[in-house]
Formats: C-alpha cells, sequence, structure tokens
C-alpha cells in the first residue's frame, strides 16, 4: 500500500490535515506519529532557515512575532528547491502583502536587502580589473568605455533608511537612522559581501553600467537625477568593493585590422 | 560647463576614486575560500535545517491563531521627525523620492 504524493505533501504543509492514509512503519504498524514529527521538523526547519536569512527583519518585529509570520510565509511558500541557502527569496514580496506588518513600511525592503546579501555571497567569483587602468584612458576614451561589474553586486533603491535601518540593527552603538531615502551598494571583499551607502545618483550610474551602458552615459544618467553627483564615491565603493572585473575600450580605432575584426 | 572642464572634472573624479578605492581594497587582508564554514547557520555549515531535533515535539510554531504585534526594535528605533512630523520608525510614511523635473 502506497501513500499518495500530492496527499502527502498538502498534509505535510497543513497541521491540521489527518495523517495521510496508509503510512507504516518497518513493523507494519500505523505511523502516525512518526508524520507529525516529520511535518513538525519541516516548519521548524524553514523557520530556523528564513531566522537566519533575516536576523534584522527578525530583529526588527521580535522573535515571536517573527515564528509567526514565517509559519504563515513557509505554508504559502514553501522550497522549490531543495538548496536552503537562498530559501526565502519571495519573502520580500510576502512582507509587502501582509497585513498584521503593515505598519512598518520600510520591512520589505529590509528585507530586500538582507535577502541581496545572501545572494552576493553565494554568486560566482571575479577577479578584480586594474582600477588603475580607468585613470590612464583618454578623456573620450573613458566616456566610451564599458565596465563589466562582478557577479556578488547588489543595487537594493529604497525610499526608506534602510541602510541606517540594517546598521542600527547590527552594530553595537550606531547611529539612529536618518529619515532620507537610501540606496545601498553590496560587494564582495574576501567573500564578505558589505552594504554601502550609495549617494544620490549612485544607483542610477551603477544600474546604467549593469545594463551595459558606456561609462559616459553612465554618468549622463547619474548626473540628470543628482546635479551634484559624487562620481568619486561611486566610483570609490566599486574599485575599492573589487567589484569592477572588466574594462572594455575601443582604443586604436585607428588600426584597420581591429576595427573589421 | 564646457566638455572640456567637464572631462577634466571627470578625470580628478576618477584618479580621485581609484586613490579611494585600493586603500580601501588593500586595508584588509586577503583571505582564501575555506570550504564548509560559510556564513553561521546557513545550511552548507552545518547538517542543515530539516536535520536537527527541534521540531521532535508535535506542536509546531504553526501560526493560526496568530494576532501578534510586532515588538522588536521597531519600537525602540527613534528617527529624527520626518517631513510629516512623524517621530517613530513604526508609523513612518515612505519618503518623495527626489526625482529629476
Amino acid at each position: 500500500m502506497s501513500v499518495d504524493q500530492t496527499a502527502f505533501r498538502a498534509a505535510l504543509l497543513d497541521p491540521e490535515a489527518p495523517v495521510p492514509a496508509g503510512l507504516v512503519d518497518a513493523a507494519g504498524a500505523p505511523a502516525g506519529k512518526r508524520f507529525d514529527v516529520y511535518r513538525n521538523n519541516v516548519a521548524v526547519s524553514l523557520t530556523e532557515a528564513l531566522e537566519v536569512a533575516f536576523p534584522v527583519v527578525r530583529k526588527l518585529v521580535g522573535d515571536d512575532f517573527f515564528k509567526a509570520m514565517a509559519g504563515v510565509f513557509l505554508r504559502r511558500h514553501p522550497p522549490t528547491s531543495p538548496i536552503l541557502a537562498l530559501y526565502g527569496a519571495d519573502f520580500p514580496r510576502f512582507l509587502r502583502g501582509f497585513k498584521p506588518a503593515a505598519s512598518l513600511g520600510y520591512l520589505p525592503d529590509v528585507a530586500r536587502l538582507e535577502q541581496a546579501l545572501r545572494e552576493s555571497f553565494h554568486a560566482a567569483d571575479a577577479a578584480p580589473a586594474d582600477a588603475a587602468r580607468l585613470q590612464a584612458l583618454a578623456p573620450d576614451a573613458l566616456m566610451r568605455a564599458r565596465l563589466t561589474l562582478a557577479p556578488s553586486l547588489r543595487v537594493i533603491r529604497s525610499p526608506w533608511p534602510i541602510h541606517g535601518i540594517w546598521t542600527f540593527n547590527t552594530t553595537e552603538g550606531a547611529l539612529q537612522p536618518p529619515g532620507e531615502a537610501q540606496d545601498v551598494l553590496i560587494t564582495r571583499t574576501d567573500y564578505d559581501p558589505h552594504p554601502h551607502l550609495l549617494p544620490p545618483g549612485g544607483a542610477d550610474f551603477v544600474e546604467a553600467l549593469l545594463k551595459g551602458d558606456s561609462f559616459g552615459a553612465a554618468l549622463g544618467r547619474a548626473g540628470a537625477v543628482a546635479r551634484d553627483f559624487d562620481l568619486t564615491a561611486t566610483l570609490g565603493l566599486l574599485i575599492g568593493g573589487e567589484a569592477i572585473t572588466d574594462i572594455h575600450t575601443d582604443e586604436a580605432p585607428d588600426d584597420p585590422l581591429s576595427a573589421t575584426a | 560647463m564646457s566638455y572640456h572642464t567637464k572631462t577634466l572634472a571627470v578625470a580628478g573624479a576618477v584618479a580621485a576614486a581609484v586613490s579611494l578605492g585600493t586603500t580601501a581594497a588593500t586595508a584588509g587582508s586577503h583571505m582564501e575560500k575555506c570550504y564548509g564554514v560559510a556564513l553561521a547557520g546557513e545550511n552548507d555549515c552545518k547538517a542543515g535545517p530539516g536535520t536537527t531535533c527541534a521540531g521532535s515535539s508535535t506542536v509546531d510554531y504553526q501560526g493560526n491563531a496568530f494576532k501578534a504585534v510586532p515588538a522588536g526594535t521597531c519600537e525602540t528605533m527613534e528617527l529624527p521627525p520626518m517631513s510629516d512630523g512623524t517621530p517613530r520608525m513604526g508609523s513612518l510614511e515612505p519618503l518623495e523620492r527626489d526625482l529629476p523635473g
């Protein structure tokens, strides 16, 4: 006698559901209690995975609230992959529609930041390019240059002070978050992702580069958003974060061989 | 600003960024990747969620009757008053972004 997998799975995520019929132990006796333990372990382990993944969200709402919230989430969004390292990708979106936490408008964006830190941690390795090459380029060549950025790089935009909130809840003695919109750049050095506060226009600059825009075009986008766009600070974060992995130039345009290649 | 002045300013910013970024990049010692000791609690550094006996009782965390109110640092984390004068994180309204006109 076997148990239908669909029924097994449905009962797994619904503690009120009866134990699927036909489950037996090695001696052929009914194994309902074992199923209850297994069902409980699924909920508890997924809750723990979320607790580890979203420590700041957890801190913001408190342990009890987080556990209850995770219980609702995991039943609505069970894992789609056996790898739990990134389980919770739907959590930020879930939070946006989660009424009991609606008063904390910044919560989904803090969750997006935490999920992006995990993605960055697990992203592929890439060696940084020699940033001094940027300095050596002639002005026109620099403006036409295209940069390849590291797979571990992430940009998170928010109308909330998410960098301040994250720092306040992870760093002893950090200042209260300022009342401002904040965009965050995540870079990974020495295999540890770090969130950095981007200056106004910084997110536009980096996102344009990610899209494949030239350096000059990215600069134009940033300047259109923030008149006093701080290129030094933004580029400094990319270089310091070892996030520029290649610099493509079209130098030597006079060479007919390279022009036709 | 003339094109020439602008490119000069950009070149200056790039030079400053290179020196800023290079200082930051060399500040920390470079580590080697050590497999199997990833972020504390990630499922690659312990046997993994699912193998724990945390749930060996049959009463799980199910939140059917869930009426809890968030009670973490959201209640203690104060901010300077926002544009509408609301002082606390828990009841802030999103900010209006400064968009190009």
